[in-house]
């Protein structure tokens, strides 16, 4: 039996008359490649938010290794070991790719609240922090403002801060979305490089991604689960494929 | 609970640190040469203009007030309108242990200043900071509005609108008294407090509490998202700004031997929020900059010609808004920048 | 302590100068309720415009309504103006650029008005219908202040009703609500800032106007009562126009109240409400909860 790093029970989120998440059961296992997919506005990035801590479920309860983390604010669930990407990236825009990894890995060890000493003393945060880079092939990027950056190494920089943070439990929301596609490769090998452990859980839209990334499907439509399974086991169901993948078609058609 | 990449090895560590990025990072703190400057013009400036040395204190506890806010808005991003409460604090925590009598020890007053100010700096942070926008805008006026209709209310101790006058105040030291008539003693004084407070700021900055200030500036919600306490650090930041703030009010109530309710008011607040954005906040040396340019003007300008003045103020006011939020700092910075980038193309 | 003073007549007192206080504030509200735009400038522009109406009955000998109609329109027409060149480039600019700006404006329009009028205060003449008291039944009451009362209600009642039932209301709701999402359905949101600048704007001239007995006119007027209009909007709710009427004749009756009662530190009671309203609720009174 597979341990299960994130679980949520009977998850629900209203607002007011609208139910966006509803009472959705859900699990990943650790070490899971996870992807969530579904039309836009089912849900998705409700649900991530719900996860994280950055909305507070109407009902229902969120449990990270066994233990309940519902009542928990976002930052202490990241103490936990949860971590996430952003849809439109959330960088320090003033700062360098390194000064963004760095406050990261700079939380994380504990370094942060110190006030009598200079940053640049901390080697290992540093140190840590170029190595993350280098492996996200940003070495060269390392000195720049990420304003000044490409998108498409900027969501890179998205990446770093949140794989800085070590987390057990890692949801990348659309971690291509935007970037341009000569680009996206980039990205694609990055978080194929991730370390075994984590349990990645993947917002996407482009099928290729998912199938190329995803061991395990969930479809979301209308804040609910539809379906889950295998990725192929998605494919061929016929309720999946009308409702999202039916539309996905039909937009390729003709677009 | 954490998960390990893969393990680093000596020379592969040392090869990064190496990296000019890196690098950057670690010598970030390192003093140059051109921070001697303030310091060498203020010493030669007691040299050279003995007779306007009024003018040079009143300058040195403007930077001080200015560096102060610098800390709770260019690094902690906190917009505020009301910082002349913990400026006036200070002030009336010197002015009113000095008037009645109780202590008039300089060096210690100062410290007691600080003190009051950070507790209510503190207090007024807790609650606060909570909110933002408009919403906190308005908080922070409206403390600052209590606090100096509270010494209005209160002028059997506080003079009211007359405010204290001739604050007797202690030799430093024993030795060194303050002399209406000439204000050496006033000067080097604040001038010492200011390069205190300077350092201790200069230090926080390049901390790392300093760095997940930025942060906080530049993009909260990231910060939360990285398991930062972010309500915490800004507390803190806070009430450290609001004890220097206290510390330039002190200094202002003891160089004067004088303080009144103009120490809380809107106006003050409002000029140190100019001054620090001539300047240039989230510099350090924006306070300085922005208090020499805007203290010179308004010394030659608004005395002669008080509405001109204004008019002059305003429009650059709305010029540095629609065009250099950055200030003077910001301008000389990226022109810094641009001239970097020809000279590497040539 | 005063005797004598009837209940009724401080009511009336309070609720009168609450009144100016709305006229003035009312744009204010609508503008940063819809643009979120920090305009701590809507006092210049209360000046300008009570400076031109007042100055146009004084000097040029304009009657009472058409000179309010003027100092509505040339305020507008400025307001509209200035909407167009500078604010509207800082729209997507900080809070504090915005601040900044305001500022500047301030100052600009003081000095402005120093150096084309001079410094000293302006006194509005009434009409000679608005002169003298009037006869209420339960007491006797100036007929300005009664005329005052019954303008604000009139204002306040036309401009619920205008933004609840009319198209440009829908309009002005909409992109409160939703400002991408008004955009997609085709209203012309910036059509739309501009003409709700500009008419807040007028509304603040009108009061300007119409308060200067109340809050005076003269050259510091946008400084002098920057913190009272800010209150007004905030406690009240950015963009509820009901909001802000209620906040204002709270504040014109405990205004007057404590100025009777508790001389010496009346306005602190004020402050320390204030303080723990927006604390308790920080969108204001009927302001809109952020997610």
């Amino acid at each position: 039996m597979t341990a299960i790093s994130l679980e949520t029970e009977g998850l629900s989120r209203h607002f007011g008359a609208l139910t966006a998440v509803n009472r959705v059961d859900f699990k990943l296992a650790a070490g899971a490649r996870h992807a969530l997919i579904g039309p836009n506005g089912a849900g998705k990035t409700t649900f991530i938010n719900l996860l994280t801590g950055v909305l507070m479920p109407t009902r229902g309860r969120v449990l990270l290794a066994g233990r309940d983390i519902t009542a928990r604010a976002q930052a202490e669930r990241v103490k936990l070991g949860i971590a996430r990407t952003f849809q439109i990236n959330r960088l320090f825009r003033g700062l360098s790719a390194l000064e963004n990894v760095c406050i990261s890995v700079a939380e994380r060890v504990g370094a942060a609240p110190s006030m009598f000493y200079p940053a640049g003393r901390r080697a290992d945060v540093i140190e840590e922090s170029m190595h993350l880079l280098e492996t996200l092939k940003l070495g060269d990027a390392a000195r720049h403002r990420v304003s000044e950056l490409p998108y498409g190494r900027q969501r890179l920089v998205e990446l770093a801060i949140a794989i800085g943070l070590r987390p057990q439990v890692l949801l990348l929301d659309e971690p291509a979305a935007g970037v341009p596609s000569a680009e996206t490769h980039i990205i694609l090998d990055a978080i194929e490089r991730l370390p075994e452990q984590i349990a990645v859980l993947i917002i996407e839209h482009d099928m290729d991604v998912v199938f190329r990334f995803a061991r395990r499907v969930t479809v979301m439509v209308g804040g609910a689960v539809f379906a889950e399974g295998t990725p192929r086991e998605i494919e061929a169901n016929p309720q999946v494929r009308s409702v999202y993948l039916g539309q996905a078609a039909e937009l390729a058609a003709h677009g | 609970m954490n998960v390990a990449l893969a393990p680093a090895d000596e020379p592969a560590a040392a090869a990064r640190l190496a990296h000019p990025a890196a690098r950057a990072l670690i010598r970030r703190h390192y003093f140059r040469w051109w921070e001697a400057l303030p310091w060498a013009a203020a010493i030669g400036f007691y040299f050279a203009f003995p007779a306007y040395l009024a003018f040079g204190t009143e300058l040195l506890i403007t930077v001080l007030f200015a560096l102060s806010l610098d800390l709770a808005l260019g690094y902690a991003g906190i917009i505020t309108l009301g910082h002349a409460a913990f400026f006036g604090t200070g002030a009336y925590a010197v002015g009113l242990l000095a008037f009645h009598g109780v202590w008039t020890e300089p060096i210690t007053s100062l410290v007691l200043a600080a003190m009051v100010a950070a507790a209510i700096g503190f207090a007024s942070g807790l609650v606060l900071l909570r909110t933002r926008g408009l919403t906190l805008l308005m908080l922070t006026i409206c403390t600052m509005a209590l606090l100096q209709e509270a010494a209005n209310m209160a002028h059997d101790y506080t003079g009211g609108f007359d405010g204290l006058p001739n604050l007797p105040i202690a030799p430093i030291f024993g030795a060194f008294a303050f002399n209406p008539l000439y204000d050496n003693t006033q000067y080097l004084y604040a001038l010492a407090v200011l390069l205190i407070s300077f350092l201790f700021v200069r230090t926080l900055v390049y901390s790392p509490f300093g760095q997940s200030l930025t942060g906080i500036r530049e993009n909260l919600l990231r910060m939360h998202a990285v398991g930062a306490p972010v309500r915490r650090r800004l507390v803190i930041c806070y009430t450290i700004s609001a004890a220097l703030a206290g510390v330039a009010g002190g200094l202002w109530a003891q160089t004067n031997a004088y303080v009144n309710l103009s120490a809380l008011d809107l106006d003050r607040a409002a000029t140190v929020l100019i001054i620090l954005i001539l300047g240039g906040y989230g510099r350090l040396y924006g306070a300085f900059v922005g208090a020499a340019a805007y203290l010179a003007l308004e010394h030659f300008l608004a005395r002669v010609y008080p509405t001109a003045w204004q008019l002059g103020l305003g429009l650059l006011l709305v010029a540095i808004a629609l065009f250099a939020h950055n200030g003077i700092l910001g301008i000389g910075a990226m022109l810094w920048r641009r001239y970097g980038r020809r000279r590497a193309a040539a | 302590m005063i005797e004598n003073i009837d209940f009724a007549d401080i009511l009336l007192g309070g609720i009168s100068a609450g009144t100016v206080l709305f006229i003035v504030s009312v744009g204010l509200s609508i503008t940063m309720g819809l643009m979120g735009f920090v305009n701590l400038a809507h006092g210049a522009f209360a000046m300008f415009g009570g400076y031109v109406i007042v100055l146009a009955m004084n000097r040029a000998h304009i009657g009472f309504a058409a000179s309010l109609a003027l100092g509505f329109a040339v305020t507008a027409v400025l307001s509209a103006v200035l909407e167009r060149l500078l604010y509207r480039r800082l729209y997507r600019a900080g809070e504090l650029d915005q601040v900044l700006f305001t500022i500047g404006l301030i100052f600009i329009f003081i000095a402005a008005t120093v150096i084309v009028v001079g410094p000293e205060s302006q006194l509005l003449t009434l009409p000679p219908g608005l002169r003298g008291q009037l006869d209420l039944g339960f007491t006797h009451y100036r007929t300005y202040s009664v005329f005052l009362i019954v303008v604000g209600f009139l204002i306040v009642a036309g401009i619920w009703l205008a933004v609840e039932r009319t198209r440009i209301g829908a309009q002005i709701r909409a992109t409160v609500d939703n400002r991408r999402m008004a955009e997609s359905l085709g209203i012309n949101v910036d059509r739309l800032f501009t003409i709700t600048f500009a008419f807040g704007s007028g509304m603040a001239a009108i009061g300007g106007g119409l308060g200067a007995e109340f809050l005076g006119l003269d050259p510091q007027y946008p400084l002098k009562y920057l913190v009272y209009f800010l209150i007004v909007v905030s406690v009240g709710g950015l963009g509820s126009v009901v909001g802000v009427y209620c906040a204002a004749l709270l504040l014109g009756v405990l205004d007057f109240v404590l100025k009777l009662y508790v001389p010496k530190g009346g306005t602190m009671f004020i402050y320390v409400l204030t303080i723990l309203l927006l604390l308790w609720r920080p969108q204001g009174l009927f302001g809109r909860k952020e997610p």
